[in-house]
């Protein structure tokens, strides 16, 4: 595909000659729940089309859903019926159970969404990633930047896949200096209508805490992420940004400030139990997550408020009680 | 708590968030508790006396840099209680703790809380970026650990805080304490034994392992601390190793000499 690039004029387009093709914008993971909230602001503003291997439901009437896997070639269709202004790729998995064919799934899907996008001479390409990669560690500074080093899936090597599809992105945007390439790393979103492991963890309410651990923790609202996802999509914006909400707290405070009455346990009494109650699918919590609860992983978010001019509408507090509220 | 330290903890500034810490985890509320103790150790137990606490800036970014010793790190805190009861306007010092600090239950947390970072380069950029006043052990692990025979011979220096003093324009105050290392003489540094449990040394003392864990509790002895005058060197932090740790040489001996004055006007170590 880079040499593709190369080529000096467009490749000739034998079909719909006729009429113009429309300007759209392609967001992947339409059908996941923080996907849903982006095409419904967006599509006020943008005409798009939302592709996703599952069913979308609660879709505005305007918006095409072209159900596929990001994998197979019939996703090259709509790069060749609309003149696809910009993608959004949020759709990568994050299953704990990391079943079937996550890691290829997200890896590969990846690869061939940047492949068509660099084919098609896309300008823009927002990706989706997350601040959980650099994982949470004893040693780690507080305030990680963005150059700090991705060592997520060491203690958790189920979000390999996570961390190969970020530096997939990496390499794209050095590889194709013409497509404008932002990626985002937001800490833990939060809100009424996403269910990941951090908000359902914090609507349990009885949580298991690690005895003697208190790490500070960061979390964004919904809303907030999906501001910051439509303000990367501005022309003129590049580069890899954490993006940060109203700021940390320690987790014990978050807990308090949601009424919890957590239960404490010794660490490895927590490990033990989780992995034996994951393996009989008790629980989606994967053990190796309750690292999150034990270390810092906190990141420093002021390049995103700098260049992006990305600054969180919800405070502290109501980022934290927005887990309480109820799907619309 | 006497009035004159419920005084000044309340005269602590500190950014904080929402829910009462500050973005590094620090803590005022938690440390008016952890300060009650920390006030008993310093007047009554190991009684401190400090010379030249003036030194100290009373604002603004400071490196303070000392000697380290007496197996747990009661040095550490009784510069830190020396800089907030003896201290007017009182500082918090936040020093640099070890990197397996934070794997430890309970401490990790009470160290967040009170205003103790992990010593990472970065942490220490940002803490001074932000103007507060960082206690450094150049000898680290090596400083607290060393045997009764080597008793005030300074250990190696690493040469990271002074680049990062070169690089943000820091003044450092040399500080000598005097007294910490007769707290818990060590006879003998079983190296395998700290290796097999994790930890950085396993001392033997008169009474640890003795007496169980209460035998690293530190004998009564008295505390002199020194701050001296302000060091500041020209450079910009990225100088060759040489240039640098010929710098260092002058914190180190800067720190020496403190200390040979303070063993020179002590007439005993308990009084």
């Amino acid at each position: 595909m880079v040499t593709e690039q190369d080529k000096p004029s467009d490749p000739p387009r034998p079909s719909f000659p006729s009429r113009p093709r429309r300007d759209v914008v392609l967001v992947s993971g339409g059908a996941g729940r923080l996907g849903r909230l982006v095409v419904q602001t967006l599509h006020r503003e943008r005409e798009v089309v939302a592709v996703d291997r599952r069913p979308i439901h609660g879709l505005p009437k305007d918006v095409t859903h072209v159900r596929t896997d990001l994998r197979w070639r019939a996703i090259e269709d709509i790069f060749r019926r609309y003149n696809v202004e910009a993608i959004l790729h949020l759709g990568l998995i994050h299953n704990p159970r990391a079943e079937d064919d996550q890691y290829r799934f997200n890896v590969l899907g990846t690869q061939h969404l940047l492949d068509l996008a660099a084919k098609h001479r896309v300008p823009k390409l927002v990706m989706l990633s997350s601040a959980n990669i650099y994982g949470p560690h004893p040693d780690n500074s507080l305030f990680l930047t963005e150059d700090a080093p991705l060592l997520g899936a060491e203690n958790f090597p189920n979000i390999r896949d996570l961390v190969a599809a970020d530096r997939i992105v990496q390499s794209f945007f050095y590889r194709q200096p013409d497509v404008e390439t932002v990626m985002l790393r937001p800490v833990h979103i939060v809100g009424p209508r996403v269910k990941n492991a951090p908000a359902n963890y914090l609507r349990l309410e009885r949580p298991w805490t690690v005895m003697g651990f208190d790490p500070m923790l960061q979390l964004i609202h919904e809303e907030d992420a999906v501001h910051a996802l439509l303000q990367a999509l501005r022309p003129g914006v590049r580069g890899v940004f954490n993006v940060v909400g109203p700021g940390e707290a320690p987790l014990s405070r978050i807990l308090s400030t949601l009424g919890r009455r957590p239960i404490p346990l010794p660490a490895p009494l927590v490990r033990g139990t989780l992995e034996r109650a994951f393996r009989l699918r008790m629980t989606n919590f994967p053990a190796p997550e309750i690292r999150h609860i034990q270390y810092n992983c906190v990141v420093d978010g002021s390049l995103a408020r700098r260049v992006l001019g990305f600054e969180p509408q919800y405070g502290l507090i109501e980022t934290i009680r927005s887990v309480l509220g109820h799907e619309e | 708590m006497s009035p004159e330290l419920r005084d000044k903890m309340t005269r602590i500034s500190a950014e904080l968030g929402d829910l009462g810490v500050d973005p590094f985890g620090f803590d005022p509320e938690t440390t008016k508790f952890a300060a009650v103790p920390l006030e008993w150790l310093y007047t009554h137990y190991f009684r401190v006396q400090t010379f030249g606490l003036e030194n100290v800036p009373e604002h603004g970014r400071v490196l303070l840099i000392a000697n380290h010793s007496g197996q747990l790190p009661f040095d550490g805190m009784m510069i830190g209680a020396a800089l907030i009861v003896d201290k007017d306007p009182p500082r918090v010092v936040r020093s640099m703790v070890e990197k397996w600090v934070p794997r430890l239950p309970f401490v990790s947390v009470l160290m967040a809380r009170v205003g103790q970072i992990v010593g990472t380069p970065d942490n220490c950029r940002r803490l001074l970026g932000r103007e507060e006043a960082i206690l450094v052990f150049p000898e680290g692990a090596r400083g607290i650990s060393k045997t009764f025979d080597k008793r005030y011979q300074l250990e190696r220096f690493g040469t990271g805080f002074l680049r990062l003093a070169l690089e943000t324009g820091t003044p450092i105050v040399p500080v000598a304490v005097v007294g910490a290392e007769e707290q818990a003489p060590s006879l003998y540094n079983l190296r395998s034994l700290a290796k097999l449990l994790g930890v950085p040394a396993f001392p033997v003392t008169p009474t640890f392992p003795l007496l169980g864990p209460m035998g690293l509790w530190p004998l009564p002895t008295r505390y002199r601390i020194y701050f001296g005058e302000p060091l500041r060197f020209p450079g910009r932090g990225d100088e060759e190793d040489e240039v640098v740790e010929a710098q260092v040489e002058e914190v180190r001996s800067a720190v020496q000499h403190l200390l040979e004055r303070g063993l020179a006007e002590r007439k005993s170590i308990f009084s």
